[in-house]
């Protein structure tokens, strides 16, 4: 049998110095002064606690893992995979989502729907993303300059030519895919890190760029009353506006500002539905398999005859519509954007969805965008540890499933003989 | 007889003061295969590289098909034809082996964006004359029972073949075989040996090769060319380079 004292120690000290700090004192406001406050014991004494329950696991270890392995291990992710790859269930299984989220509007409260309409811009975010990053495997770190692209575009069309979301929608889309091959076009030939620092860079000079020409953008105080969706110009407010009518006026109905909600959550999961099925369609496309290869052999491309410039640019500038398109969702939605929103946390958070989703895997992208938007809510009330659960989530994630919630299993076209 | 389809001239590469190609000279006439041999490091694939796009070459010139073609990237030289393959496999490991031969006929489907979108009939017959294509080769190579399998997972002889049919998918006119054999066992050597004559002799290809397995490259080359630290040494039929003085010094060393 062997001991770990000497880790089990250092392991103890750490938690014991990291939870003191952390939980063990309180910075007080009494008059204009700060002072120091111990916690009260019963803290001091969970504090202890975990120190102690630290140091026993890390000494005993191997027993304990031994005494852990002799439970079953869930074979729960083998079945599921097995089933998800066949076209059948998986077919039921996206009839039966689609069918959930278009009854759950009528169900759930309007902070849920609200919520869920935040989940669904990032679903349809990271499945932009997902073509950049997991299927053609160029890591961009600025994918949330294309998101602010997208809504400044729709804003601004908004404020000074008093363009409908319509319109505004497909120039966001136009206009982020512009910006993605303009940026993408000299970017393209860098690998790896260095096109990762570039593609950071540029997320960055949008967002300063916004917030400095004032004269357009409004700088840091944004653009605010930007119009709503309507629906073939029917209007979600209690009154009409000059020459329009409003959705509870034509239907006769009483009006009932959760309508606006639901118009807006149900025209999300529309853009979402858009979205997965053109993806769909793009990787059993020539373009999504040249977009594989790439990603696997730059080289042998080449020396086949595919312009690799082109066929990552073409992922870049897909991907990057799709950020503009939830952009300018996004900037109807809220109503009031500013460059605050566009910040590099959000690059950060995209990724992680991709990331935590599984590279490539849509319904994976989907499961994680849910998970990384519910859970920090629903986390609310811890408060100022919400980012360290955060964290740990993402450590545990890395370490039991590495490949991500649910890996990618491309459709593979069969030969049939 | 026929006129030469690709022929080079004076080729030379420089890297800084390193001078790995100097003045070499090729030429290949249609349906003919020729051969390129020399000892480790005399810059054989660094010709491969520079007639291929993969370097641009510090001067001479490259004629393929009566067109200059030195200097241009390496996948427009791919586009007029010229298809090589790599000293090491260098295939799409998890995609599967038809998959492999559908990614290498890009140039040739139907890439409108719209036209995938909605399945239009063109696309789908572009698609459905690409899984043919692959599909006869994939016949010819002796790999139709493995086309769902996951090329990584192949044996290496297989792979080797498999990447010779994934360049004939995109029907070239001259294969540029880099060291094909290497790692080949005897009687899979063989069957390369059938399948490059058969690829002349059959679909009109002709073949420059690199190899260093001479009883192959004695079999079936038409013409042999001799480089020795970047320089060319000899040139010849087999019977004159097999026996030309300064070639067997070059291989076994003074003495």
């Amino acid at each position: 049998m062997r001991l770990y004292i000497k880790s089990a120690i250092i392991s103890a000290i750490v938690v014991l110095v990291l939870s003191a700090v952390l939980l063990g004192v309180r910075l007080t406001q009494v008059g204009t002064e700060l002072l120091l406050v111990g916690a009260e014991p019963s803290v001091l004494w969970k504090v202890f606690a975990a120190t102690a329950l630290i140091f026993f696991y890390n000494l005993f270890r191997d027993q304990i893992e031994r005494v852990l392995g002799l439970i079953p291990k869930p074979a729960l992710s083998v079945g599921l995979r097995e089933i998800t790859q066949r076209q059948f269930v998986q077919r039921l299984m996206w009839c039966f989502i689609i069918a959930a989220a278009l009854v759950f509007p009528f169900l759930g409260s309007r902070s849920q729907i609200d919520l869920a309409t935040l989940v669904l811009i990032y679903v349809m975010l990271g499945l932009g993303l997902n073509i950049v990053v997991g299927l053609a495997g160029l890591l961009d770190l600025g994918y949330v300059g294309f998101y602010a692209v997208g809504a400044y575009t729709y804003a601004m069309l908004a404020l000074y030519f008093g363009v409908g979301f319509w319109t505004g929608l497909v120039a966001a889309g136009i206009m982020a895919a512009f910006f993605g091959f303009i940026l993408g076009f000299p970017v393209l030939r860098l690998r790896g890190d260095y096109l990762a620092i570039v593609t950071l860079g540029f997320g960055e000079i949008i967002r300063i760029l916004l917030n400095n020409f004032t004269a357009l953008t409004g700088g840091p105080r944004g653009i605010g009353s930007i119009p709503k969706p309507t629906l073939f110009n029917l209007e979600f407010s209690r009154r009409a506006s000059e020459g329009s009518q409003t959705f509870h006026e034509y239907f006769g109905i009483a009006f009932n500002s959760t309508h606006r909600v639901m118009f807006l959550y149900l025209l999300a999961l529309v853009l979402v539905l858009i979205t997965v099925f053109v993806i769909n369609r793009l990787i059993r496309m020539p373009i999504g398999r040249a977009w594989e290869a790439m990603r696997e052999d730059e080289i042998a491309c080449r020396a086949l005859g595919m312009n690799p410039t082109n066929i990552k640019l073409s992922a870049f500038t897909i991907g990057a519509t799709f950020a503009g398109f939830a952009g300018s969702f996004f900037a109807a939605r809220q109503g009031f954007i500013s460059p605050e929103s566009f910040t590099f946390i959000e690059s950060a958070i995209i990724l992680a969805i991709v990331v935590l989703g599984g590279m490539g895997s849509q319904i994976g992208v989907i499961l994680a965008a849910i998970v990384m938007t519910v859970l920090p809510e629903m986390a609310r009330e811890f408060n100022e540890y919400r980012m360290l659960l955060f964290g740990l989530m993402m450590v545990l994630m890395m370490i039991w499933r590495p490949q991500g919630l649910l890996p990618m299993k491309r459709p593979h076209l069969e030969l049939q003989q | 007889m026929s006129k030469n389809i690709l022929e080079v001239s004076d080729l030379t590469m420089r890297f800084g003061g390193l001078l790995a190609v100097n003045g070499v000279g090729l030429s290949i006439k249609q349906n003919q295969i020729v051969s390129m041999i020399g000892p480790n490091g005399a810059g054989k694939t660094t010709v491969f590289n520079c007639l291929t796009g993969f370097y641009q070459p510090t001067s001479g010139t490259v004629l393929f098909a009566g067109e200059e073609i030195q200097g241009l990237p390496g996948f427009k030289i791919a586009r007029k034809g010229m298809i090589r393959t790599f000293q090491h496999v260098r295939l799409f490991k998890d995609m599967t082996v038809l998959e492999n031969l559908l990614v290498a006929q890009h140039q040739h489907l139907n890439n409108s964006l719209l036209a995938g979108l909605f399945k239009t009939r063109s696309y789908r017959n572009s698609e459905q004359e690409a899984l043919d294509n692959a599909a006869y080769w994939l016949k010819k190579v002796g790999l139709l029972d493995d086309a769902n399998r996951e090329a990584g997972t192949l044996a290496y002889g297989q792979q080797r073949r498999l990447e010779i049919a994934r360049c004939m998918v995109t029907r070239p006119t001259l294969l540029m075989l880099d060291e094909p054999a290497a790692g080949l066992n005897p009687s899979e050597t063989d069957g390369l040996k059938q399948l490059i004559n058969d690829l002349r002799d059959n679909y009109g290809i002709s073949v420059l090769l690199i190899e260093h397995d001479m009883k192959l490259v004695m079999d079936i080359s038409d013409h042999i060319t001799v480089i020795n630290q970047g320089t060319p040494l000899a040139a010849g039929t087999p019977e004159q380079v097999r026996n030309n003085p300064a070639v067997i010094k070059a291989y076994l060393g003074e003495e």
